[in-house]
């Protein structure tokens, strides 16, 4: 009850806001989205735009939020029986949860990596190919074959498993199956691709191959990334937003945020002092 | 005077804990060292060592007396009755005697008999005394030996935890040796089977009739012992009731498990656990009172001469009985797998049915088999409903509206009645009973190895 007592007074507050020196073109844009768990809110209006080809992290301490804020965007909450979501989310200008809008459409174009790799009990080509299957990108298996190699390609992985495409994708080292269920993500072309804290089952070394991936992938995606770790956003993002109980407290140009904080709440947190 | 042997010996454990535990406690105040037990060790130490021995000379009392006192009576008995009297001649005058002691008399008996049948009272009565005497005298002397043993660095408690270990390894041998002794009975009256007709007619015999003459100038068939009928009629009837169980049990579980709102799911498992305790008696009324006559009917309809007891009712009734097994197992199965590997495929955009038949069903795949291995050997070992449903003649037939019988059906119809123990009649039951072992054991071993297997994937 307490963090909704803290919310109800916080009605009134304000994000800060810092914008880009340059703006950039706006991918998602979310207004006023709060979530409930049963009786329990867990997140209270939040506003922000994520920019398109760019990496947009989500930091803060556990339980604010920022996770279930990041499954909102492909309507993972879907799959919890008490969540519901209200407010509106637009990506690419289409509200997301229109009535009429299919989901398996809208995973499609917004993929997502767990925090766990998560890679299915079947082969490294299967576990590439299945949705391009499932979405009906190619037919023959020659497409097939181009689609696994592109997208491992992009993944970085392809050196280090084309010569075993078949052997089961469980198989892999951590980090390896990780940048499997990112190639997995990529191959169904999204425009949009969530991690919730991609790297946190890994080791440093599988965690920079990760993070130099996630600046390649940059260029063509738009990513959204929930990390535990500040030195990670502070790495690979371009802006960053701060949440705590259940509110976005501050967001900005990530060097802006980290720099020069506007908010008590997010120098407290980014100099360690809680969280 | 078992029940007071059994009380004394309580009582007397109780004592023993009660001074084990204040000679503990003395010790604990009294003395200058650290006790290694606390007080309570010392009583269960003593207690335990007073109880199991006297236990155990109670029950190897109770179990030889017996014949201790009988042997004891033919010594007595007049040299010109023993004298030459063969062992049967021997029990007989055994059981005389006994039959005067209880007062069932069939006319006169002879007076060396009635003198023996006093001294048996006679003898009874002094052992029932002894017995108790003698417990007596043992839990005290242990009492005694182990109270003396007791000091304050005694180990009391390792000792305790020993035995009680030694207590769990005993119960838990005792399970083990009950199997091995199942297994022996049935290899030895099977094996006594086979000693009258041959391992390969029985197994590989396409004729089962055994119907033998029971006296020398009955007339009746020689009799045939090929079980190939009864085991195919036993397969049909199982894979009849696989065909009904296996697709619902699974649609069901995977509805449970992806699709049902939580109330739902509340209703309906404890409704699947009730048709999982119905006692299969009960699914024997309804397979013969309702599904045979409904089948019947329906066969009718279509123009087929359906059997009244045809394989379709038993084996569908069989069915509906093992869907809770089926359904609960690969609940269990689909519920293990990772909810990580769902999220992941959903995220991919696939739907569920995508992701139930893509993702969950194969990972779950090894345990659902294993689910299905377990209820085909339920459903081969099952038979009240067969017993009921089924027939009794074994048709070496696959036609599912045709009457067939079962391994248990048979075996339930040749132990029925009056039998001799020595005939192949009786004896085919025992053999029966065995290969119907066997293959449940492969089963069971088979569908235990996949569920492992599949375990240790995930953890």
């Amino acid at each position: 009850m307490s963090a909704v007592a803290v919310a109800a007074n916080d009605k009134a507050f304000e994000t800060v806001r810092t914008p880009d020196p340059e703006p950039r073109p706006i991918k998602i844009k979310a207004s006023d989205v709060s979530v409930f768990y049963g009786e329990k809110q867990a997140l209270f209006d939040v506003s922000i735009d994520i920019p398109e080809r760019a990496v947009t992290a989500f930091i803060g301490p556990s339980g604010c939020g920022k996770s279930t804020f990041l499954r909102c965007f492909n309507r993972m909450n879907d799959t919890i029986d008490i969540c519901r979501v209200t407010g509106e989310m637009l990506v690419s200008d289409a509200n997301i949860y229109d009535p009429r809008l299919d989901v398996v459409e809208l995973r499609a174009r917004v993929g997502m990596v767990f925090q766990k790799p998560n890679p299915f009990p079947k082969s490294i080509w299967d576990n590439i190919a299945y949705g391009p299957k499932i979405h009906g990108l190619a037919k023959t298996k020659a497409e097939f074959d181009v689609i696994v190699e592109e997208s491992l390609q992009k993944a970085g992985l392809w050196n280090e498993v084309k010569d075993r495409l078949h052997e089961p994708g469980t198989g892999l080292s951590g980090g390896q199956q990780q940048r499997l269920c990112i190639a997995r993500a990529v191959a169904v072309s999204p425009e949009v691709i969530l991690m919730d804290e991609p790297c946190s089952a890994l080791d440093p070394i599988a965690t920079a191959k990760v993070e130099e991936l996630i600046d390649e992938l940059r260029e063509n995606y738009t990513i959204v990334i929930v990390t535990h770790s500040m030195q990670q956003a502070a790495r690979v993002s371009q802006r960053t937003a701060f949440f705590h109980l259940g509110i976005l407290v501050e967001e900005g140009p990530t060097n802006v945020l980290f720099t020069s904080p506007k908010e008590k709440r997010t120098q407290d947190y980014i100099t360690g002092r809680f969280g | 005077m078992f029940g007071y042997a059994l009380l004394l010996i309580i009582a007397m454990s109780l004592i023993a804990y009660f001074v084990g535990r204040s000679a503990g406690s003395r010790f604990a105040t009294n003395s200058q060292e650290k006790i290694h037990s606390l007080p309570s060790y010392h009583g269960a130490f003593v207690a335990v060592w007073v109880g199991i021995p006297a236990l155990i000379l109670l029950l190897l009392w109770v179990g030889l007396q017996g014949t201790a006192i009988d042997q004891l009576l033919l010594s007595s008995l007049p040299e010109q009755m023993t004298e030459g009297a063969s062992a049967s001649q021997l029990n007989l005058y055994l059981q005389e005697i006994h039959n005067v002691t209880t007062g069932r008399v069939f006319g006169e008996p002879s007076p060396e008999i009635k003198a023996a049948a006093e001294r048996l009272i006679r003898w009874e009565a002094i052992a029932r005394w002894a017995m108790l005497v003698v417990i007596l005298a043992l839990t005290i002397v242990v009492l005694m030996i182990t109270r003396a043993q007791l000091s304050p660095r005694f180990r009391a408690r390792n000792n305790v935890e020993r035995i009680v270990s030694g207590l769990m390894i005993f119960c838990a041998t005792l399970a083990i040796l009950t199997t091995l002794g199942i297994i022996g009975s049935l290899l030895f009256e099977a094996w006594a089977f086979f000693q009258m007709v041959p391992v390969s007619e029985f197994l590989f015999g396409l004729n089962w009739e055994p119907q033998i003459p029971i006296r020398e100038d009955q007339v009746a068939a020689a009799g045939a012992f090929g079980a190939i009928p009864v085991f195919t009629g036993t397969l049909l009837i199982a894979f009849i009731a696989m065909l009904v169980a296996t697709p619902i049990g699974l649609l069901t579980a995977i509805y449970l498990v992806e699709y049902a709102s939580d109330r739902v799911r509340s209703t309906v498992k404890p409704i699947m656990e009730i048709l999982a305790g119905v006692p299969t008696v009960v699914y024997g009324f309804f397979a013969v009172l309702i599904v045979a006559p409904a089948v019947r009917d329906f066969g009718s309809v279509l123009g087929l001469a359906v059997s009244p007891n045809s394989a379709l009712a038993a084996g569908g009734v069989m069915g509906i009985m093992i869907i809770p097994f089926i359904s609960s197992l690969s609940d269990d199965a689909l519920n293990a797998v990772p909810r990580a590997m769902r999220d992941g495929s959903l995220a991919m955009g696939s739907t569920r049915s995508e992701t139930m038949l893509n993702v969950l069903l194969p990972a779950a795949l090894p345990g659902i088999m294993g689910g299905i291995l377990l209820a085909l050997s339920r459903a081969i070992g099952e038979t009240m409903i067969v017993v009921m449903a089924a027939g009794l003649i074994a048709n070496l037939t696959f036609n599912p509206v045709d009457s067939v019988t079962t391994v248990t059906v048979q075996i339930v119809t040749l132990l029925i009645g009056d039998t001799s123990f020595d005939s192949p009649k009786t004896l085919a039951a025992f053999a029966l009973g065995l290969v119907l072992f066997i293959i449940t054991l492969c089963l069971n071993v088979l569908a235990i190895r996949i569920v492992q297997k599949y375990r240790e994937k995930y953890d």
